[in-house]
């Protein structure tokens, strides 16, 4: 035991006398959730969508004035009006406009003889996003428009009620558990993963194995290391995170435990995966170049800034297995839906598990000489 | 060929003949090519024991195998009586060990990482301030042991280095190039202060080096090492006697002939002649003076120009020669050109 004491308190005072390091390891992650959840958290305002009138009738005046209202209220779009189709396809292809309607001849003279009417809508779908958007919106439009005056005496049509668990979450408070996850990650692949390939680079685990410390002290002291640091970044996050996004049920005691455990839980099964990950290497650049390929590996797949339930089936089962998903969703039911406990013991196991198996891998990997 | 003399210190007396360290035709392999080559030696209690040899002579690998940091593929070293592969922790609790690189934290103060391996050693918490006190004043880094090591110069840090090894009271020292990259003044005070350490704690112990002064200053013996093989083992002062002739002349020469290698072997007491390149040649001969006032007698004769002359005492560098047929020191310059090729005109 006082091995492994020896080689924390040694991981320890390195930590605090790096500020940097430590700093560097909070503020990606704490920018991440301001800028991205700012930046995604709005809908779509102002999109420059063209119109082209070729048919000039009174439906297609009820259409631009519908173009209008939306202008003057939601202001998903600001219509441009043009006279040719050409052109307007044309602006939309090379970014001038983000979607175009084209109304074409006859469209008023169709809706009156009921002969299937249709206008198009012209959109850059390079951008999922926008054309989404537009292409929601404007099935919205038409189906009020195609509202028919007179309601019928019996509703032919299911009406669907939502009833919303929560308040609504905005897109910052829904990315605090991805970014706290993302921050105990960043810690370990800093702390845990290119410290120590550093260290074994400059010699210093040559001076640990001339002493008579043993390959399982040696190996629980480094994970404890790695861990404790994990852990310090995971409690230091949740707070300024919770504080910056407005989340306040980190105030609660039950939920302050329940984080409490999921950190120290989250913080084992990184710093393990990261320490099988890391047994044989020796080269200090291998970290470096596998921190990119890792956080898109595992933090992405997750469910940190995208429903896991919108992913293919093969990215599904990465999801599967992937620790960040199980540290996600833990997080999720405790800061954003206030559960008890016994909601996330499932993710508790896992991470339990998962930093156990890895662990029992690693220690024969490792090697007790050099 | 191994000249062998049991534990001769350099003043000539013999030393205790108990054995702190035994290797016995150890063999170090990776694939197919052979590290370490069917060496054998040991070191008596108290001796200082130098491993000589150029870089990539198989030192490091030896040491690394004495001190458990590597497996051995054949053969067997017994440290303290305690084989290596059987009971390494027993070896262990026996050495201290100094790797070539400078590995103390940079970031933790002197204090912190004695203190940091004393408790890896289980030295006792009542224990470790005194002991930590002691070695401080040994290495005379007293009044810094609250410094962070990052500002320590490179000979303090080798120091500080030298008493982290030395803080759970070893009986065997291994150190593995101690100087390499010293300034003259601080290989100096390291050589000082490993006497006085020896002498105080009646240490064994085992230096790996490629410097030849510091070899033949230091060490009660010498074993050298060349391409993975033991090449001569004796006291120093034996080794140079066992190379015929006791002076080397270096003579620089213009516009000598082209047999001048043959003439200069005619002359008295030569022993060998070996050319250098550019007009230098190293004579060794049994009677440097004599010799000498030929050599010049002869230049002018011949009408050769010599440009510089010197007369030197026999130098481990010529047991070198005379065992492997190569210099040491132009095997490290070429490690070094290894090293460093790149800007022309820049000699190491």
């Amino acid at each position: 035991m006082n091995h492994i004491m020896a080689i924390v308190e040694r991981e320890m005072r390195k930590f605090f006398r790096s500020p940097a390091l430590m700093l560097a390891s909070m503020i990606f992650p704490l920018v991440q959730l301001v800028i991205l959840g700012n930046a995604f958290g709005g809908k779509i305002r102002d999109a420059r969508v063209a119109i082209v009138d070729q048919d000039g009738g009174t439906q297609a005046l009820k259409i631009r004035e519908a173009f209008d209202s939306v202008r003057a209220n939601i202001r998903t779009f600001v219509p441009v009006y043009y006279d040719n189709e050409k052109h307007a396809v044309e602006d939309v292809r090379n970014g001038k406009l983000d979607g175009a309607v084209i109304i074409p001849p006859q469209f008023s003279r169709r809706v009156y003889e009921d002969n299937h009417p249709q206008i198009a809508l012209v959109v850059d779908n390079s951008d999922n996003f926008m054309s989404s958007a537009l292409e929601s919106e404007l099935t919205d439009l038409t189906n009020a428009l195609n509202q028919p005056t007179v309601e019928p005496r019996i509703l032919q049509q299911t009406a669907l009620s939502i009833v919303e668990l929560y308040p609504y979450i905005e897109y910052m408070k829904y990315l605090l558990p991805g970014s706290l996850t993302l921050a105990m990650f960043v810690s370990v692949m800093i702390g845990g993963g290119m410290l120590y390939i550093d260290d074994k680079a400059r010699g210093v685990h040559e001076g640990y194995l001339v002493t008579p410390i043993t390959k399982l002290e040696l190996v629980l002291g480094l994970n404890a290391a790695g861990a404790i640091k994990a852990v310090m970044t995971g409690v230091i996050i949740c707070v300024i995170g919770a504080l910056i996004s407005g989340v306040n049920t980190i105030f609660n005691p039950v939920t302050m435990l329940g984080l409490l455990v999921m950190i120290v839980l989250t913080s084992l099964a990184f710093n393990t995966m990261m320490f099988l990950l890391m047994v044989r290497i020796e080269d200090p650049l291998v970290p470096r170049a596998m921190f990119g390929i890792l956080n898109t590996l595992l933090f992405f797949p997750s469910g940190a800034i995208y429903p896991i339930q919108a992913f293919p089936p093969w990215l599904r089962g990465i999801a599967e297995v992937d620790p960040f998903s199980y540290a996600v969703d833990g997080f999720k039911c405790l800061l954003l839906k206030e559960t008890t406990l016994a909601a996330v013991w499932g993710d508790m196991l896992f991470l339990s598990i998962f930093a156990a198996v890895t662990l029992g891998i690693a220690i024969p990997l490792f090697k007790r000489t050099l | 060929m191994i000249a062998d003399v049991n534990a001769k210190a350099n003043d000539g007396t013999y030393l205790s003949t108990t054995r702190a360290i035994e290797v016995e035709h150890i063999v170090k392999k990776y694939g197919d090519f052979t590290a370490v080559d069917d060496v054998s030696f040991y070191v008596n209690d108290g001796e200082i024991f130098g491993l000589l040899g150029p870089n990539g002579a198989g030192k490091s690998t030896l040491i690394r195998m004495m001190t458990t940091l590597i497996p051995i593929t054949a053969g067997r070293a017994l440290i303290g009586g305690h084989d290596v592969a059987k009971d390494p922790d027993a070896a262990r609790r026996m050495i201290g060990v100094i790797p070539q690189a400078l590995t103390s934290d940079l970031d933790l103060t002197v204090e912190e990482n004695l203190n940091i391996y004393a408790k890896l050693y289980d030295v006792p918490a009542k224990e470790r301030k005194r002991s930590i006190d002691e070695l401080l004043g040994l290495v005379d880094l007293t009044k810094w042991r609250d410094a962070q090591t990052k500002t320590l110069s490179g000979g303090m840090r080798r120091r500080l280095e030298i008493a982290r090894g030395l803080v759970h009271h070893p009986k065997i020292f291994f150190l593995d190039e101690p100087t390499t990259g010293l300034d003259p003044v601080s290989r100096v005070a390291v050589w000082e202060m490993l006497g006085n350490i020896k002498n105080q704690r009646q240490l064994t112990i085992l230096i790996t080096t490629h410097y030849m002064d510091e070899a033949d200053r230091l060490c009660d013996r010498i074993a050298i090492v060349d391409h993975g093989k033991l090449v001569a083992l004796d006291a120093p002062m034996a080794l140079k006697k066992s190379v015929p002739g006791s002076n080397v002349i270096e003579a620089q020469f213009e516009n000598f002939p082209g047999d001048w290698e043959q003439r200069l072997r005619t002359l008295a007491d030569v022993t060998s002649v070996q050319h250098e390149g550019a007009g230098m040649y190293r004579v060794l001969t049994g009677n440097g003076s004599r010799t000498t006032t030929e050599l010049v007698e002869m230049a002018v004769a011949a009408g050769v120009a010599v440009k510089s002359l010197s007369v030197q005492n026999t130098t481990l560098d010529d047991v070198f020669v005379h065992y492997t047929g190569r210099q040491l020191r132009d095997e490290l310059q070429k490690a070094y050109a290894f090293v460093m090729p790149q800007r022309p005109g820049l000699q190491p």
